[in-house]
């Protein structure tokens, strides 16, 4: 055991873990945080994808050690309880079934989308390809972020907009 | 009283309406004596002169099963004139608990914003078995329904008493009983009975046929059934705030892993102990038969132990299985389980198929062969087991929180009243899954630790020793008269499903396996030919089991994989009409709908009806091109095509069309363009419903092209998402048209029926992939999954 410093959420957390043991386990029972989740702990599914400094990443192989950088999870992408523009779409197209992927679905989306705001299908396609779900979603997760995408770039708010601008927005 | 430590927020908010004085549970045990009390500060409080009293730790009877013949057992209506639905149902994602919702909202005549609904809590809801055979909506949503209707009946007595009119001058709308004569004489649900009890008796044999003396309504009287109201749970599963039984975490908790066998069928010699015991939180290690598992106090900790473990194993002298390469070999060259004994079963047989074969003018043979495939859940198996005072509570995702509450009482030697289970959400539950085996570990270890126990799996132990949906080896044989008629169809099908392992069975769950315990008789393992309405008069139907020489302590182990066997009967099935149509030189759509109009015989739920509706309106959709299957492939290196399947599932009937690209450069299919025309009668919500059914579709393109458990011939060598693929974004179509059809007869009935919706449409996607690609190529493929190397081979076999 040793200590570790983490930046999640826009806190700072001082640990006594041994400094190995990969970031999700730290983010879920030293934490307490829900979004991201175990689903390969081999980086295959991206079940338990958080961002760091913006990039997704996999937390189930990234020792705790080495997330240095501000990680955001799931939890932490919503503002004073309003929800970033890319969950509103995963509302607005109803897409979870039953949701253990989600996680990583949005998280990867949110990369995505902050890299390249208006990314064609195929992008969408290649993107979000590693983020697999076994309810099989990935139809309404393409359609969600095509909606997110259109929030983001045609709506008034931005980046952390109402997510309204793209209410609107044919499935 | 004893509460546990942390409750889903969820099941909290339904719970906090009763804080003031005493649990749900206790309202529930008390007796028809209650006292009602006020107090300002903390709202309402009901305090009963119970049969039980109030629990105390260790108390006899600590979690008595809800009563399904009393309405306070269904529902609750709270002061504030909201109401709190308890459904022995759980979700695994298909918005089942929004739909019973929307019906039980309509049935009471309440908003459904001022409803909640708990699931599958077993000291809390009624046992309606939790999920399984896509039934919530068609089953156990009309007892649901008939005591929401109970309880507006009960709620317009009690206003009729209050208002001294008679119950049918009164008016209801969105828990407001008025007047009629005088509209400004009201009352609330909640005025009238909130914060009590019914206490109203309800009658039947049994939990679906639980009702009181109401009917329910007319369809056409539904308000909110048929609108696509969102899914409740999606807000929460999107924010990251929903509690998920992975998270439950407990005081005192600690982490277990599995150690599991490295060969199938392998016995423990040794283990030492002394290669775990330096590790950092190190607690026990766990041994009883050939079950290991390892505790530690910290979750990482225990992946270290189970991995570090040093376990001595001995092989098994004989082979367990065939390698998976020989896998239908096998199977056609086996003895059948029970044959020469009289038990195996006898094939069903219309007319004299042998007879019609060799009278006719083309006869078309074809055999078929489907792997194993894995439910391979995204989150791999996960509980946690909490035996504080004696008593089990396990927190799961099971599908089935009622047969997992008897079956670990059961393994535990425990009496079922002092076990609980409490279903929160998790990854897709779709059949059988190795949920049940994690919880009966959990529970195990917890009571033997004497603290809290989280149980998870690893992947790969998810990927190699969950259930599997079983291989088959099918032959078919078909018969066409001059005229293209067909006249005779001959199905044999060999299933290795022997020793099937049933839903939380405490002789068959994989610790019991390991243990050593053995079932007294194992499943014989049956199966049947595909679900269809075609008027063929001679026919035979014959499916036969066989085994492998290790039937237990095996990762081959069978459980229902989502529509249990229907992909794979289907897939032959569908393929070889395709087949027969083809030798017809006919349109595969003109095929099947002339095979459906055979005979104007029908049974009392339309099935053949509503066959010829679905198979038309798929066409429609789709905008089908009559013409012989297949078309001329084209010189590029994509060739194109679309192929049809249909099926019924219960009374579901569905069609789908599936619209392929072939590359013949390097043998990926990618399915373009899915049309599913799906007739499941009444539509609850149309928008869950089409969720639904596009989740079933793709779940079945990833079967067809890319799904198979691979094994050398002692174990499974399927162990993550590389070795056992799944579809991704890439492979997803780009266009899914689903088309509502009803093709009742009489389609306005006031009591039209809803059907299932969670499996049908699944099974009807491998014959309709593998049929376009035949259109697109000329290439019949027979044998799943249909990965690129297969279809080169193929394409090159056919010098394409």
């Amino acid at each position: 055991m040793s200590e570790v410093t983490l930046r999640v959420n826009g806190e700072t957390h001082a640990l006594d873990v041994d400094p190995a043991t990969p970031l999700l386990y730290v983010l879920r029972n030293d934490l307490g945080l829900r979004g991201p989740r175990f689903g390969c702990g081999l980086g295959q599914c991206g079940t338990c994808t958080v961002l760091m400094d913006g990039r997704a990443i996999r937390s189930c192989m990234r020792p705790v050690s080495r997330a240095e950088g501000e990680i955001t999870t799931l939890e932490g992408l919503s503002t004073d309880g309003e929800l970033d523009p890319v969950q509103q779409a995963w509302i607005d197209e109803q897409v979870p079934q039953c949701g253990y992927c989600q996680n990583g679905q949005i998280l990867t989306a949110k990369a995505l989308l902050d890299r390249n705001p208006t990314p064609s299908d195929e992008e969408i396609r290649q993107g979000m390809n590693g983020a697999l779900c076994r309810c099989m979603t990935y139809y309404r997760v393409q359609s969600a972020v095509r909606r997110a995408s259109d929030a983001m770039t045609n709506g008034a708010g931005g980046a952390n907009g109402t997510g309204e601008a793209g209410g609107e927005v044919d499935r | 009283m004893k509460r546990p430590a942390e409750l889903s927020p969820r099941l909290e908010d339904a719970l906090a309406r009763w804080e003031g004085g005493t649990s749900r549970r206790d309202f529930l045990k008390t007796s028809g004596i209650f006292v009602l009390g006020f107090s300002g500060v903390s709202g309402i409080g009901v305090a009963g002169l119970g049969r039980h009293g109030s629990g105390g730790p260790g108390e006899a009877n600590l979690y008595p099963d809800p009563d399904f013949l009393q309405l306070d057992s269904w529902l609750v209506v709270h002061e504030d004139g909201t109401a709190t639905f308890y459904v022995g149902k759980t979700d695994g994602g298909q918005g089942t608990g929004t739909a019973m919702r929307q019906m039980m909202c309509d049935e009471l005549d309440l908003a459904y914003d001022r409803a909640t609904l708990v699931m599958g809590r077993t000291d809390m809801t009624v046992d309606q078995g939790g999920s399984g055979g896509s039934d919530a909506i068609e089953r156990d949503a009309l007892p649901a329904r008939r005591v929401a209707a109970e309880a507006r009946r009960v709620l317009l007595e009690l206003a009729s008493e209050r208002f001294e009119v008679p119950a049918d001058e009164l008016r209801v709308s969105e828990g407001v009983i008025s007047v009629a004569s005088d509209p400004t004489r009201t009352a609330t649900y909640g005025e009238l009975i909130g914060g009590r009890r019914f206490d109203v008796a309800l009658t039947g044999r049994n939990v679906n046929e639980t009702t009181g003396l109401a009917s329910v309504k007319p369809v056409q009287e539904l308000k909110i059934v048929g609108q696509s109201v969102p899914r409740y749970d999606i807000p929460a599963k999107v924010d990251g705030s929903l509690e998920w039984a992975i998270d439950v975490k407990l005081p005192g908790m600690v982490h277990a892993r599995n150690v599991r066998p490295p060969f199938a069928g392998a016995r423990l010699v040794s283990l030492d102990e002394s290669s775990v015991r330096d590790i950092p939180g190190f607690i026990r290690v766990f041994r009883e038969g050939n079950y290991v598992a390892v505790v530690c106090e910290r979750e990482e900790q225990a992946i270290q132990a189970a991995e570090s473990l040093a376990v001595e194993w001995e092989r098994p002298e004989a082979a367990p299985f065939p390698p998976s390469e020989d896998l239908f070999d096998y199977m056609r060259g086996a003895t059948p389980v029970g044959a020469g004994t009289g038990s195996s079963p006898r094939p069903r047989e219309e007319g004299d198929p042998d007879a019609a074969l060799t009278g006719a003018a083309t006869v078309v043979e074809a055999a078929y062969d489907i792997p194993f495939q894995g439910h391979t859940a995204i989150g791999p198996a996960h509980a946690v087991a909490d035996p504080s005072d004696g008593q089990m509570t396990v927190y799961t995702n099971d599908m089935k929180p009622y047969s997992h509450r008897t079956g670990i009482a059961e393994f535990l030697g425990m009496p079922p009243e002092q076990v609980r289970v409490i279903w929160m959400e998790g990854p897709q539950l779709y059949g059988r899954t190795a949920a049940d085996d994690a919880g009966f570990e959990a529970a195990y270890l917890a009571r033997e630790l004497g603290r809290p126990v989280r149980m998870q799996w690893m992947r790969h132990e998810e990927t190699a020793w969950d259930t599997k949906g079983p291989a088959f080896a099918i032959d078919l044989r078909g018969g066409l008269d001059e005229a293209g008629n067909a006249v005779a169809l001959d199905y044999r099908a060999r299933i290795a499903n022997y020793a099937h392992v049933g839903y939380n069975q405490a002789d068959t769950v994989l610790i019991a396996q390991l243990m050593g315990i053995r079932p007294e008789r194992p499943a014989p393992g049956g199966g049947r030919g595909p679900d269809e309405m075609y008027h063929i008069p001679n026919r035979r139907d014959e499916t036969q089991a066989v085994r492998f020489p290790l039937a237990f302590e095996t990762p081959l182990r069978t459980g229902n994989l989502r529509d249990p066997n229907g992909p794979q009967t289907t897939f032959a099935g569908e393929s070889f009409i395709d087949e027969m149509a083809a030798a017809a030189n006919a349109d595969p759509v003109e095929f099947r709908l002339r095979l459906l109009s055979g005979t104007t015989e029908d049974d009392t739920t339309f099935r053949r009806a509503r066959s010829i509706a679905v198979v038309e309106a798929a066409a429609e959709a789709y905008g089908w091109d009559a013409r012989p299957s297949p078309r001329a492939p084209g010189d590029g290196r994509i060739l194109t095509g679309r192929g049809i399947s249909y099926a019924y599932r219960i009374q579901t009937t569905v069609a789908t069309i599936a619209e392929v690209e072939v590359d013949r450069e390097s043998g990926r299919v990618l399915v373009k363009r899915m049309v599913c025309a799906h007739d499941c009668g009444l539509v609850i919500n149309p928008d869950g419903l089409e969720n639904t059914i596009q989740g079933n579709l793709l779940h079945g393109i990833s079967r067809t092209l890319f799904e198979e458990v691979q094994f050398d011939g002692e174990k499974v060598t399927s162990v993550d998402w590389r070795t056992h693929p799944t579809l991704t974004h890439m492979d997803a179509p780009e266009r899914i048209d689903v088309a509502i059809v009803n093709g009742d007869p009489n389609p306005d009935r006031p009591d039209l029926p809803h059907y299932g919706a969670g499996e049908p449409s699944h099974r009807t996607v491998p014959a309709a992939v593998a049929n376009a690609i035949h259109d697109a190529t000329g290439v019949r493929m027979r044998r799943i999954p249909l990965r690129p190397e297969r279809v080169l081979e193929e394409l090159a076999a056919a010098g394409l």
